[in-house]
């Protein structure tokens, strides 16, 4: 049974007919508090008004999309090959790929052994919510155990992290464990790039998709799946 | 003819004449400035808006000339600024105006906006006066924020960096949002020269667009005063409000020393201090910009602080930029949040006088937190002011229902 809302459908109608007449009052000014309203004429202006505001509509695209990322910006993000085998225990370089900083680091032991103690105090151990490659683990986020490839572009506001290798106690944090700090708003991250609790930043650090060519050269930017 | 006769008589003001038949520049005259009737009371407090107006124009005009020199590309923005300060004839001098006068602007826009708060000059029926002014602020954050960005160097960098993935906090488009705006996958030159375009030529017409209804709409309704006291109230035989006094060449006058004042300040900056200690111009932008190096401490500009205070202080990214935003939206609902029927604080009693003080106060401290490098001290003290700036706004809602206060006399004194 589907009866019709008479009195329902009567006051959109009302109300319609305000939103209109309003319309057509600040664009044309036409005053529809006039008795006599001819009302051919009225739907003509309203229909021409129409009709201009969707061809305004349609006017602001190319405005809109000229500002997205060019062709040009679109072709510059190519993959980047890198060399490890320089990269001494503890150590981290730092390779441009697409603009941003991807951080390489060659962990010790010392460092991954204190992952595992962590998952208390990090918001998203288990990489839930992570941007990465379907072949990081959760716990040390790598391809190769010991080498670590993150973005190193802060998931809070994009500033750039620095690198706190050493289990020492830091001004930010009386029991750093090694990792990555970001001098803008005070986030925290472990040796995996997993963000701490407290931190601004809600995301662990990305992990951008990269490929092992042989035993020292890293390919960034390209998916070989599990190698 | 007895009509052309008498239209020669008239030959003194013939060219007035002429235009007033075409333009009506003589009543427009009178209706600003001539017989534009302010109170006779305004204090030191009232400068400001004039000052903003002048501020306003040596930006629009060194602005003018440093884009003579400049080149808004990121291969050569950074070099032209060395350039301008270095081989451009008295370059250095029309940059020092134009950053010194970024800082100076905000510092007028402050001190307009708390005289608004002292004297209760957002309210009824100066609302859309506050509201124009507040909108005025934000072209003007916008516009001080991509100014920041032209020069190149490494804060601005990742100032711009930090604030367009703001945007990545709206719900659902965030990310698309952020490239759209950046127009590249980071900050490029394909920001660097939207920001350009934005900064010399969008957010300047609308800023001056805007200072004209926020006038109109001021000339339309009076001025307030210290007193709160509408002087349209009294008016002698000829319609003169009995408590006002013609704009020009009184307050003409007044502003003119206030002018003075202000230039020995402001040119002092500029020719003895003009970075202010890494204040004005923070020393990290010394250097190119460089998207593989984020500066150790990375801020903004003094002007920004209070509010970055507040986002820094939420542990969550959404969460901060939107307690930044509300920040100050809640600003443009200020003339609606207080409901007391009196305006200047000289008749308001003490609970309201030591909140707004205490409300002043956090957001000074805020300012200087947010420059701070964040110890854990300071984030909690930052939490805490920031929980208060909005606690104000809520205690003055109901506060100021059934305020009691000093009766508000019908004239101003003396």
């Amino acid at each position: 049974m589907n009866i019709p809302h008479y009195s329902y459908d009567f006051f959109k109608l009302k109300a319609k007919i305000h939103v209109v007449s309003a319309v057509s009052f600040i664009t044309l000014g036409v005053n529809s508090m006039t008795d006599n309203v001819n009302k051919s004429r009225r739907n003509l202006l309203i229909g021409t008004s129409a009709v201009g505001a969707i061809g305004a509509g349609f006017a602001a695209v190319p405005f809109i999309k000229s500002w997205l990322p060019s062709e040009r910006a679109k072709a510059a993000g190519s993959p980047v090959k890198t060399d490890i085998s320089k990269i001494e225990p503890g150590q981290m370089i730092n390779v441009l790929w697409r603009g941003q900083p991807v951080f390489i680091v060659n962990r010790t032991d010392k460092q991954m052994s204190v992952l595992d103690s962590l998952e208390d105090k990090l918001k998203d151990p288990d990489d839930e919510t992570s941007i990465q490659p379907d072949y990081i683990d959760d716990k040390y986020r790598a391809k190769r155990e010991n080498l670590l490839v993150v973005i190193g572009i802060c998931t809070h506001l994009g500033c750039s992290p620095k690198y706190y290798p050493d289990l020492v106690a830091q001004s930010f944090d009386s029991e750093w464990q090694g990792g990555f700090y970001c001098p803008c708003h005070n986030s925290r991250f472990d040796i995996s790039g997993r963000v701490y609790k407290g931190s601004p930043a809600s995301r662990n650090l990305d992990i951008p998709p990269y490929t092992f060519l042989d035993d020292n050269i890293i390919e960034i930017g390209t998916d070989g799946g599990t190698a | 003819m007895g009509k052309i006769a008498s239209s020669r008589t008239k030959n003194s003001s013939g060219i007035m004449d002429w235009f007033n038949h075409r333009l009506p520049v003589t009543q427009f005259y009178k209706d600003h400035l001539s017989e534009y009737y302010a109170p006779k009371n305004f204090n030191f407090w009232y400068f400001f808006g004039s000052l903003a107006l002048l501020v306003l124009v040596n930006q629009i005009l060194t602005g003018i000339w440093l884009t003579m020199h400049y080149k808004p590309d990121a291969a050569q923005a950074f070099g032209m600024v060395e350039y301008i300060m270095r081989d451009v004839p008295w370059g250095w001098l029309i940059r020092y105006l134009h950053t010194t006068g970024a800082s100076a602007f905000f510092i007028v826009i402050y001190l307009h906006m708390f005289r608004g708060l002292l004297y209760g000059s957002y309210k009824k029926p100066r609302e859309l006066i506050w509201v124009f002014g507040m909108i005025i602020y934000l072209a003007l954050m916008a516009e001080a924020f991509m100014g920041y960005v032209l020069p190149w160097g490494n804060m601005s960098y990742w100032g711009a960096k930090v604030i367009t993935q703001l945007f990545a906090a709206v719900p659902w488009v965030g990310d698309a949002l952020v490239e759209w705006v950046r127009g590249d996958y980071l900050i490029s030159d394909a920001t660097l020269n939207r920001f350009f375009a934005l900064h010399v030529i969008a957010l300047p017409l609308v800023i001056v667009v805007l200072v004209v209804l926020h006038i109109a709409a001021l000339h339309t309704v009076g001025s307030n005063n210290p007193e709160g006291i509408d002087i349209k109230k009294h008016k002698d035989e000829n319609g003169v409000p009995k408590d006002g006094i013609p704009f020009h060449p009184y307050y003409t006058v007044k502003d003119i020393f206030g002018v003075g004042m202000f230039l020995l300040i402001f040119l002092f900056i500029v020719f003895v201090k003009p970075d202010m200690g890494g204040l004005f111009l923070e020393h990290d932008n010394y250097v190119p910009a460089d998207p593989s190096s984020t500066p150790d401490h990375i801020k903004p500009v003094w002007y920004f602080t209070p509010f970055y205070a507040m986002l820094r202080a939420v542990p969550d990214m959404q969460l901060g930029a939107l307690i930044m935003a509300l920040a100050i939206v809640v600003l443009f609902f200020l003339p609606w949040l207080d409901r007391s029927p009196v305006k200047s604080i000289r008749y308001r009693r003490w609970p309201y006088k030591l909140m707004l003080s205490l409300f002043a106060i956090s957001f000074v401290v805020l300012g200087w937190l947010g420059m701070q490098s964040g110890s854990v001290l300071q984030k909690m003290t930052a939490q805490i002011l920031t929980g208060f700036y909005f606690f104000y706004f809520v205690w003055l809602f109901f506060y100021s229902r059934n305020e009691t206060y000093h009766e508000v006399p019908e004239r101003i004194e003396k």
